[in-house]
C-alpha cells in the first residue's frame, strides 16, 4: 500500500532502510574473524620497540574507548537536533523551507570533513569538543535529510485520515507520521554512525584522541604493521556499528510494515 | 443556483419518508444542514462549493454524485471541517460545526475512505480502536467492541483482529475502513467513493453489506460515489451535483429514474434508466424458495434423501451460525458422506441486493439460481432465476398495458408511496432544480 510510496524517488537519494538478513548474521562473524586474526598476529608477531608501544593492548583498547565514545556522543548529539528540525521543517508552517534544505544537504555532504575539522579547531580550540561539533555537523545533513525525506513520503491521505478521525496533530505526529517515516529516519542514522566511525579518525589532528592516531604514527614513523592495525581496527568498528545500526534499525520498524 | 428558498419545507418531508422507511427502528443518526455554505480554495476565483443548502435528514443515506471536480469531497469534508467553508454555516442536529473544538467533533463522526487508509503500521485491531481510544474508553470495552464490528462487517475477529492491513485483501481492507468508522458508534458516517477501489463483485458485497448495517444502525449516511449504479442502489436520496455543487436535482432515486430535473440530470443518470429501475428492486421482494438444508458434518446421503423427497436437485450446507457452506447436488451428496464447506458454486447474494446484483449473479451460477442471506450471511432461501425473469415479464406486461407510463418497471411499494403522485414528470420546468430538488412538490401541490 502507500508506505511503499517509493520513498525516495525524486527525494534526493536518501539512504535506504535495509532487510538483508544474511547480513545480520554474517557480518559479526566476518569482523569476528578479522579481529581473531589480527589478535593472533600481534600476538605471534616479533615487533620492535615503537610497535610494541603503539600495539600495547592498553593503548589500543584506550584508543578504542575514545573513538567510540567520540562517535556515540557525536551521534546522540546529531539525533537531539536533526531529528526535531527535520520535523519542524515539514510542519504546515516551514514546510517551504524543507526542499531546499534538503537541497542543502546533499550539497554539503560533499564538503571534506577534514577542511571541516581544522577550520573548527582553529575557531573553537583543539580537543574533544571541536571534534565532537565538526563530526556532529558532518552527521547532521543526512539525518536531517532522510527525516525529511521520511516525513514527506507519508502518505498524506493516510494523514488526512488521522485528522478526520479525531487525532490532535501531535498525536498524528507521534502515532503515524513518525512511525511510518521511522525506517527512513533510522537509515539516516546509520549512514551517520558509519561516517562518524570512519571521519573520527582525524580527530587526532586536532588532539581528540581515537584510533586516527595509530595511522597517523605508522605513518609518520613508517611503521606499516601499527598503520594498517589502526585501519583495520577502524573498519571493523566501521563494519560493528553499521551492524548495530541495521539491528535497531529492524526492532524499531514497526511490524506492519517490514 | 441555490435551493434555499424550498429548503423550509425540506425536513418536515424527509423525516416523513424517513420515518416510513425504518418503521419501529429508532434512528441513531443526526440531521445535517447546510445553509449556504460557499468554499473557495485560496488563489482560486471560482468557488469550489458555491452557496450550498441542503438537508440531510437524520437516519437517511444520502449519495453525492455528479461529474470530477464538482465539489463533492469538498462538500464532504466541510463537515468534519477539514476543509473550513468561506462563508455559511453547517449544523449537526441543529448543532453549528464551529462551535464544537474540531478534534471532538471528528471523534463523534465516522470518516471513511477510498481504500480503507488503514494504518499499515496498525494491527487490524488498533486501527478500529483508535477512537474509542481517543475518547478513552477502557480496555475491555474497546476490546469487545472490535469483535463487535469485524462480525459486523463479516470478518471473524479470531481471524483477523491481530493482522496488519498488508495481510488483508483490498476487499478485507475496505470492511474494516467500514469498522473503523464505526467504530465510536458516531450518529453521522461520511464516506469518500468507500468502494472505489474494489473490484466489482465485492463492490457488491460490500454495498449490501452496509446496506444491511445501515438496517441495523440507522445512522445518518453522507457517501459520495462516482457510479450512479451505487447511488441508486445505497441512496435514500441522489444528491446530483453540477460544477461548483450547484444542486441539479436532490431527490429519491425513484423520482431522480422517474423524473429527471432537467437534461444534465438524464445524461448523468443515463438513458436506460428503465432498466436501471431493476437496481429499484430488493431481492427480498420476490418469493424465494425453500431448500432443503443440512448442517456442516450431516449425513450426505441422508440428505439428498430428504431432498429427493422434496424434488429438490440439491442441499445447501449451512455452518453453525446457518451461513451457507457448500451447495452440492444429489448425487455428490451421496458421494462424500460427511458434508463439508466448500466455496464452489456458491453464489450468495444479500437479501437487500438488487434484482441487477442478483442477475449478475446468477450469470456466474451453475444452479441456476443464487442463495439469499439475511441478516449477519444467515441463509433465507434460494432465488431461481425464473422468478426473476417471470417477475420482470410481469413488471413489463403492467408497463405496457399502460397503469403507467412512466415506469418500464413499477418501482417497489416504498418508492411509489414517494413518487406516485408525480404526473407532470417536470418537463415543462424550465428552471428545473429549483423545483424538482425538492421531493415533497407533489404532495404539497
Ligand atoms: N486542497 C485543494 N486546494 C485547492 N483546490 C482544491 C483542493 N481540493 C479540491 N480543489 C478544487 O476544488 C474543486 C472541487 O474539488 P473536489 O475534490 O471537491 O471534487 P470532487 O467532486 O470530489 O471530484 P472527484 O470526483 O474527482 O473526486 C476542484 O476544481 C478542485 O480542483
Ligand atoms: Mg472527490
Amino acid at each position: 500500500m502507500s508506505e511503499q510510496n517509493d520513498p525516495s524517488s525524486a527525494e534526493a537519494g536518501a539512504e535506504q532502510p535495509s532487510h538483508g538478513l544474511g547480513l545480520l548474521v554474517g557480518l559479526p562473524l566476518i569482523c569476528a574473524a578479522i579481529l581473531g586474526g589480527w589478535t593472533l598476529w600481534r600476538q605471534t608477531a616479533e615487533l620492535d620497540d615503537i610497535e610494541s608501544r603503539q600495539l600495547a593492548w592498553g593503548t589500543i583498547l584506550d584508543l578504542t574507548r575514545e573513538h567510540i565514545v567520540l562517535t556515540l556522543v557525536t551521534t546522540a548529539i546529531v539525533l537531539v537536533t536533526a531529528v526535531p528540525l527535520g520535523i519542524l521543517l515539514t510542519r504546515p508552517a516551514f514546510r517551504r523551507l524543507s526542499t531546499p534544505v534538503v537541497g542543502f544537504a546533499n550539497a554539503g555532504q560533499a564538503a571534506p570533513v577534514i577542511g571541516i575539522i581544522v577550520l573548527l579547531a582553529m575557531w573553537i580550540g583543539f580537543g574533544f569538543r571541536a571534534a565532537v561539533i565538526s563530526l556532529g555537523l558532518y552527521a547532521f545533513l543526512p539525518v536531517l535529510r532522510n527525516t525529511i525525506v521520511g516525513l514527506q513520503q507519508v502518505d498524506p491521505t493516510l494523514v488526512e485520515a488521522a485528522r478526520g478521525m479525531g487525532m490532535s496533530g501531535f498525536d498524528v505526529l507521534r502515532r503515524v507520521e513518525l512511525p511510518l517515516a521511522i525506517p527512513i529516519i533510522m537509515a539516516g542514522v546509520r549512514t551517520a554512525l558509519v561516517l562518524v566511525v570512519g571521519t573520527a579518525s582525524f580527530a587526532t589532528f586536532i588532539n581528540a584522541g581515537g584510533l586516527g592516531a595509530l595511522i597517523v604514527t605508522g605513518i609518520t614513523l613508517f611503521r606499516n604493521s601499527v598503520l594498517i592495525s589502526g585501519a583495520l581496527i577502524i573498519a571493523v568498528l566501521a563494519l560493528l556499528i553499521d551492524w548495530a545500526g541495521r539491528v535497531f534499525e529492524r526492532i524499531a520498524t514497526p511490524k506492519g510494515l517490514s | 443556483m441555490s435551493t434555499a428558498s424550498t429548503e423550509a419545507a425540506e425536513p418536515r418531508d424527509a423525516r416523513d419518508t424517513g420515518e416510513a422507511r425504518s418503521a419501529d427502528r429508532s434512528v441513531s443518526g443526526a440531521e445535517i444542514v447546510f445553509d449556504d455554505v460557499t468554499k473557495t480554495y485560496p488563489g482560486q476565483t471560482a468557488p469550489a462549493v458555491d452557496s450550498l443548502s441542503l438537508t440531510i435528514p437524520a437516519g437517511q443515506v444520502v449519495m453525492f454524485v455528479g461529474p470530477s471536480g464538482c465539489g463533492k469531497t469538498t462538500s464532504l469534508k466541510m463537515i468534519n471541517r477539514l476543509h473550513e467553508p468561506t462563508s455559511g454555516t453547517i449544523t449537526i442536529d441543529g448543532e453549528d460545526i464551529r462551535s464544537k473544538d474540531e478534534t471532538e467533533l471528528r471523534r463523534h463522526i465516522g470518516y471513511v475512505i477510498q481504500g480503507g487508509s488503514l494504518f499499515p503500521h496498525m494491527s487490524v485491531r488498533d486501527n478500529i480502536a483508535l477512537v474509542p481510544r481517543l475518547l478513552g474508553w477502557d480496555k475491555k470495552r474497546v476490546a469487545s467492541r472490535v469483535d463487535e464490528l469485524l462480525d459486523l462487517v463479516g470478518l471473524s475477529p479470531e481471524r483477523y483482529r491481530d493482522r496488519y492491513p498488508r495481510e488483508l485483501s483490498g476487499g478485507q481492507q475496505q470492511r474494516v475502513g467500514v469498522a473503523r468508522g464505526l467504530a465510536a458508534d458516531p450518529p453521522v458516517l461520511l464516506m469518500d467513493e468507500p468502494f472505489g477501489a474494489v473490484d466489482p463483485i465485492t463492490r457488491q458485497r460490500l454495498q449490501d453489506e452496509l446496506m444491511s448495517i445501515q438496517e441495523e444502525l440507522q445512522k445518518t449516511i453522507v457517501c459520495v460515489t462516482h457510479d450512479i449504479d451505487e447511488a441508486i442502489k445505497l441512496g435514500d436520496r441522489i444528491l446530483i451535483l453540477q460544477e461548483g455543487a450547484n444542486i441539479a436535482q436532490y431527490d429519491t432515486p425513484a423520482n431522480i429514474l422517474a423524473a429527471p430535473a432537467n437534461s444534465f440530470v438524464e445524461d448523468f443518470v443515463g438513458s436506460d434508466s428503465s432498466l436501471k429501475q431493476l437496481a429499484l428492486m430488493r431481492v427480498s421482494e420476490l418469493d424465494l424458495h425453500d431448500a432443503v438444508t443440512a448442517r456442516v458434518g450431516d449425513d450426505g446421503a441422508e440428505a439428498a434423501r430428504a431432498a429427493r423427497s422434496a424434488r429438490q436437485g440439491g442441499v445447501i450446507v449451512l455452518d453453525d451460525k446457518r451461513r451457507p457452506a457448500a451447495w452440492v447436488g444429489l448425487r455428490e451428496a451421496e458421494r462424500v458422506g460427511t458434508l463439508r464447506a466448500s466455496s464452489r458454486d456458491l453464489e450468495v447474494v444479500d437479501h437487500r441486493a438488487t434484482l441487477n446484483d442478483a442477475l449478475d449473479s446468477m450469470l456466474a451460477a451453475s444452479h441456476g439460481g443464487v442463495l439469499v442471506t439475511g441478516r449477519r450471511d444467515e441463509f433465507l432461501g434460494v432465488l431461481e432465476f425464473d422468478t426473476v425473469t417471470e417477475h420482470i415479464q410481469t413488471l413489463t406486461r403492467e408497463a405496457r398495458t399502460g397503469e403507467s407510463d412512466e415506469y418500464a418497471i413499477t418501482p417497489s411499494e416504498d418508492e411509489l408511496q414517494d413518487s406516485s403522485v408525480e404526473d407532470d414528470t417536470g418537463s415543462g420546468s424550465k428552471h428545473g432544480s429549483e423545483d424538482d430538488a425538492d421531493p415533497s412538490r407533489g404532495e404539497q401541490a
